[in-house]
């Protein structure tokens, strides 16, 4: 009898951790086998890439990379990117941040509506919306230059950093800010010396996410960009036609950078202190 | 000087009347305890006078200055909220002296002060660490410090110790009341305890559905409550209440016995008098016991008179059992006589 009482709840805990280890494992597969292959095909020989059953040893073979490296116009579209981003980013921040507070603090007619209105603009797919904007853009000259797609990005990204705000800034109770203006702030000094600082890895992430829809994006990119390709738009165009081994570089290529901005900014994904005051 | 004066303050949400026509002048160093029931309007009184909410009528005056119009950091006040508001990405001293802080003051005063207000509220060797660190006894030291190293006219307290359990809050109840008499700050506290109340307070301001209904001295609001339901508020147990009858020329039947009253041309009265103030007697109030508590101090006797709920507090070397019935005199100037229509006393 007592065996029994004894065994029983053993079984349970370590079928249950059996469960959570096997999930875990699963998941972290999930993101790292792909890209393992990734990383295998672009470091192999076109003759490797194209046989089967593949080695899970890379050979080493830089003949994919360097035949990008010596790519004309791959640098460029690279910081092409890398700035398209930076700027979907900072721009895309600069608007939310202000918007959720605004949604988190304050009650004004037609706040539900706005709230669903910034979903509903996800809802207008980008083909739909390409050739009027291509048009609008050739007659503001912003066709073709960095800035103006990085515009279309931040349309892109906004109703999520919006989202992304407005529920940081509604998880730091109000009586922190109210203290705040006790002790001697002003709206705007409570903010950068309270509010700030909590919801800064909240809103690093966001900022991540933002660079992350921009960077990954393809579609605008190749619609509105012709001289002044980004990475993506500029893969598609020239990999088209490309023999295999070409293609896994260029995905390699495009994966890379970004996987190390995240490892970069990795511990704001993280809150740091957590918002220890409810 | 930091009298406080609030004039016909009133505040509507919508069309719910929170307060209705607030008067009320807190002197220089007094402490006034704002008590009251759940959702009486209590928070939004001093959150008003803290400027954190602003009235929908009436005016605020803090020493000879109105400042119901200006910001909450220049009114001269700090404030202690319920759930402390410890700022979590700071440490204990950098929340001590962040008001100091934003007034400027060389880093040797901020370090002065938030040093001699951590030894007063005993945190002084937490300094270094982080709110989430800290019991909530110590986070709550916390909060009356921060607000104390202010040195401000006014210090508010919303229900500040209300989370903590009941042997703490003994403690700092005591505690709170030391350091704020050295201060010389004038402090509204909020509660809805009323043994906080009467503890801490130099007077206290009943409030009742949004209005204040009485502000006295905690013995005044004991013995003199000025309406029915303060009566029977305040007090643990609180006022017995019988009706009594006119029997002519100021003298009312309570219970088949006649006693003095107010002379009044009214028709019916109540008859009030605390469960503490009856003695055992040969004449009196027959009380049909049926339950009876020994307290350790005291017995606590409940029962029926006339049909009306009793309770007395008695002498526990008293033999009382259930089913007995007491004859019980009311101490003569201990008993309050309360209007049934207007719920005033009257004397
Ligand atoms: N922002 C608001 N909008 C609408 N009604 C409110 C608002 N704030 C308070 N009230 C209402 O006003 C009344 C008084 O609230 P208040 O917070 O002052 O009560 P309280 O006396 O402090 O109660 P408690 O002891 O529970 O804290 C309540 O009925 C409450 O529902
Ligand atoms: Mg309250």
């Amino acid at each position: 009898m007592s065996d029994v009482a004894a065994q029983t709840p053993r079984d349970t805990r370590s079928a249950g951790r059996f469960l959570y280890v096997a999930g875990v494992v699963f998941l972290v597969a999930w993101v790292l086998v792909p890209l393992y292959f990734l990383l295998i095909n672009t470091l192999s020989s076109p003759d490797a890439v194209n046989s089967f059953p593949k080695s899970f040893i890379p050979e080493f073979d830089m003949g994919s990379l360097q035949f990008f490296a010596g790519f004309e116009g791959m640098l460029g579209a690279l910081w092409n990117s890398a700035v398209v981003a930076a700027i979907t980013m900072v721009i895309s921040i600069t608007i939310s941040a202000p918007a959720g507070y605004a949604l988190s603090r304050f009650h004004f007619p037609g706040k539900y509506l706005f709230r669903l209105l910034i979903l509903l603009t996800r809802a207008f797919p980008l083909p739909l919306l390409a050739l009027p904007l291509a048009v609008m853009f050739i007659r503001t000259g912003l066709d073709d230059t960095v800035f103006g797609l990085a515009l279309v990005h931040t349309t892109l990204a906004i109703p999520f950093a919006v989202l992304i705000t407005y529920s940081l800034f509604s998880g730091i109770p109000m009586e922190l800010e109210e203290a705040a203006w006790t002790l001697g702030c002003t709206r705007v000094t409570a903010f950068t010396k309270v509010i700030l600082p909590l919801i800064l890895p909240g809103i690093a992430a966001s900022a991540i996410f933002a660079f992350v829809i921009s960077w990954n994006e393809v579609f605008a990119a190749a619609v509105l960009t012709i001289e002044n390709r980004t990475l993506t738009a500029f893969l598609l165009q020239n990999l088209d036609t490309s023999p295999l081994h070409l293609k896994f570089a260029g995905g390699f290529i495009l994966v890379v950078p970004a996987l190390i901005f995240i490892f970069a900014v990795r511990k704001y994904l993280f809150a740091m202190w957590g918002i220890a005051n409810r | 000087m930091a009298e406080i004066l609030i004039k016909n303050v009133a505040k509507r949400f919508g069309t719910y009347q929170a307060l209705q026509d607030i008067n009320l002048t807190i002197s220089d160093q007094e402490f006034m305890v704002l008590l009251g029931a759940s959702g009486c309007g209590k928070s939004t009184l001093l959150r008003i006078i803290a400027g954190l909410e602003t009235a929908t009528e009436g005016e605020v005056w803090i020493g000879g200055r109105r400042i119901d119009h200006l910001a909450p950091k220049d009114r001269g006040i700090s404030m202690v909220f319920q759930n402390y508001a410890v700022f979590p990405h700071l440490t204990v001293f950098e929340n001590i002296g962040f008001g100091l802080r934003m007034q400027k003051l060389p880093q040797a005063d901020v370090e002065r002060r938030v040093a001699r207000t951590a030894e007063l509220m005993q945190i002084g060797e937490l300094l270094k660490r982080y709110s989430g660190e800290l019991s909530g006894g110590q986070r709550q030291r916390v909060a009356v410090a921060r607000a104390l190293a202010m040195e401000p006219d006014v210090i508010l307290m919303d229900e500040p110790l209300s989370n903590l359990d009941a042997l703490l809050r003994l403690e700092m109840r005591a505690e709170l009341k030391g350091v704020l008499a050295e201060s010389s700050t004038t402090a509204i506290y909020v509660t809805h305890d009323q043994v906080e109340a009467m503890s801490l307070a130099d007077r206290i301001s009943v409030m009742h559905e949004g209005r204040i209904a009485q502000a006295a001295t905690p013995v005044e609001v004991y013995r003199n409550p000025a309406e029915r339901f303060i009566a029977s508020f305040i007090g643990n147990p609180p006022m017995n209440f019988i009706d009594a009858t006119p029997a002519g020329d100021g003298k009312w039947t309570v219970a088949g016995q006649v006693f003095d009253g107010p002379a009044t041309e009214k028709g019916k009265l109540e008859f009030a008098i605390r469960p503490e103030d009856v003695r055992g007697a040969e004449q009196g109030l027959s009380l049909n016991v049926r339950v009876v508590e020994p307290l350790g101090a005291h017995l606590l006797v409940t029962g029926a008179v006339d049909g009306h709920l009793f309770r007395a507090v008695l002498d526990s070397d008293l033999v009382v059992n259930r089913g007995d019935v007491l004859t019980l005199a009311p101490l003569p100037d201990r008993v309050r006589w309360f209007d049934p229509d207007t719920t005033l006393a009257v004397n």
